[in-house]
């Protein structure tokens, strides 16, 4: 009987190595390889400046939209961000990270450029008006909304993390609940497989 | 009803307290970059008795609301709620992804290591309520998810 286990055990691993060696990758994110997620923006910079996701052409982009007055998922999701790009530069691995405002109205280019640079100062924050934002968010397949609360208003919205390859092509959604090290890994195992 | 008094007295002077033994630790506040208006407070709030967060403030905010966040199909959805529960005995935490104090309209920027005095107002029972003064340390920006509990982001 022992002798059978240490067989079916010794099967296990091997059809489990070949097995593995022919599958996909595995991620913690969710594969959003090939699905139609942009595939580009053109948005304003703090200086003024349109900027697009194709001027990051081999480097990985984490994307991520919120809004400045947010009290808890993005300050969190922009200190997540600045963890995972330092660990991965560390590495040799160079990540962009770029911060869209849904809440255009109240985060003024200073107030965006402001808020970026307290979590990582190579953070870009991006906005649109009210139109372009709505047709990037769109196009992002983000959806966000203004509820009204009292005399102001909150935003909710989408608080996935997109990662796109260095061939700027979108491959991985990230939820908000997953860690810097699964983010980092994440990243690492598209670095791996040379995209 | 001058004779009972004396005797009810010590009885009340028991109970009153123990309602105001409503214990507020872990109290911070996320700073603010300059023309911030909003930024979120975090706690954990233990009652004795059954009671109810119905409201709070303070002087660097123009209101202040009590916030539920919640994730909703990878949306992050928030709402101002009228009160917040305070079971007997249970520790109840505002802390990220879940409940907060939301600060809005703020006067200043709230630097690190500011002290900033919030006032919460907690409805016990017999619709009585009760202001409990509470001192939050502003953290950094960046600080972590769920404060002292926030595994994972390091």
């Amino acid at each position: 009987m022992r002798r059978y286990g240490i067989l079916s055990a010794g099967f296990l691993a091997l059809a489990l190595a070949t097995g593995c060696a022919r599958e996909k990758p595995r991620y913690n994110g969710i594969d959003v390889t090939g699905a139609a997620i942009g595939p580009d923006f053109r948005l304003l910079d703090p200086e003024g400046k349109w900027r697009s996701l194709s001027e990051f052409r081999g480097q990985y982009v984490m994307l991520f939209f919120g809004f400045t007055q947010c009290p808890d998922v993005c300050p969190t999701s922009l200190a997540r961000a600045a963890v995972v790009r330092n660990k991965l530069d560390a590495e040799g691995i160079r990540v962009q990270v770029v911060f869209v405002t849904v809440d255009p109205e109240r985060d003024t280019p200073q107030l965006l450029r402001e808020y970026t640079k307290a979590f990582d100062p190579s953070f870009l924050g991006l906005r649109g008006d009210p139109t372009l934002t709505r047709e990037t968010a769109a196009a992002f397949r983000i959806a966000y909304e203004k509820v009204p609360t009292g005399k102001s208003y909150t935003m909710n919205h989408t608080a996935l993390t997109y990662i796109f390859d260095k061939q700027g092509r979108p491959r991985l959604a990230m939820g908000h609940n997953q860690t810097p090290e699964q983010y980092a890994d994440d990243i690492r195992t598209l670095d791996r497989s040379g995209s | 009803m001058k004779r009972i008094i004396p005797a009810v007295l010590p009885f009340l002077f028991f109970v009153a307290p123990a309602f105001a033994q409503v214990t507020v630790t872990e109290a911070w506040i996320r700073a603010t970059v300059p023309h911030q208006k909003d930024t979120g407070a975090f706690m954990t709030i233990t009652s004795k008795e059954n009671a109810r967060l119905v409201a709070a403030s303070s002087p660097v905010a123009g209101t202040v609301e009590i916030h539920e966040m919640r994730m909703e199909n990878n949306v992050m959805k928030m709402r101002a709620i009228p009160g917040l529960d305070l079971p007997a005995g249970k520790s109840v935490e505002l802390g990220p992804g879940g409940y907060h104090v939301m600060l809005l309209d703020i006067k200043r920027q709230l630097k690190e290591g500011d002290r900033v005095p919030l006032t919460l107002v907690v409805q016990g029972g017999r619709k009585k309520r009760d202001s409990i003064a509470v001192e939050a340390v502003v953290r950094p920006i960046n600080a972590p998810a769920g404060g002292m509990h926030g595994g994972g982001m390091r």
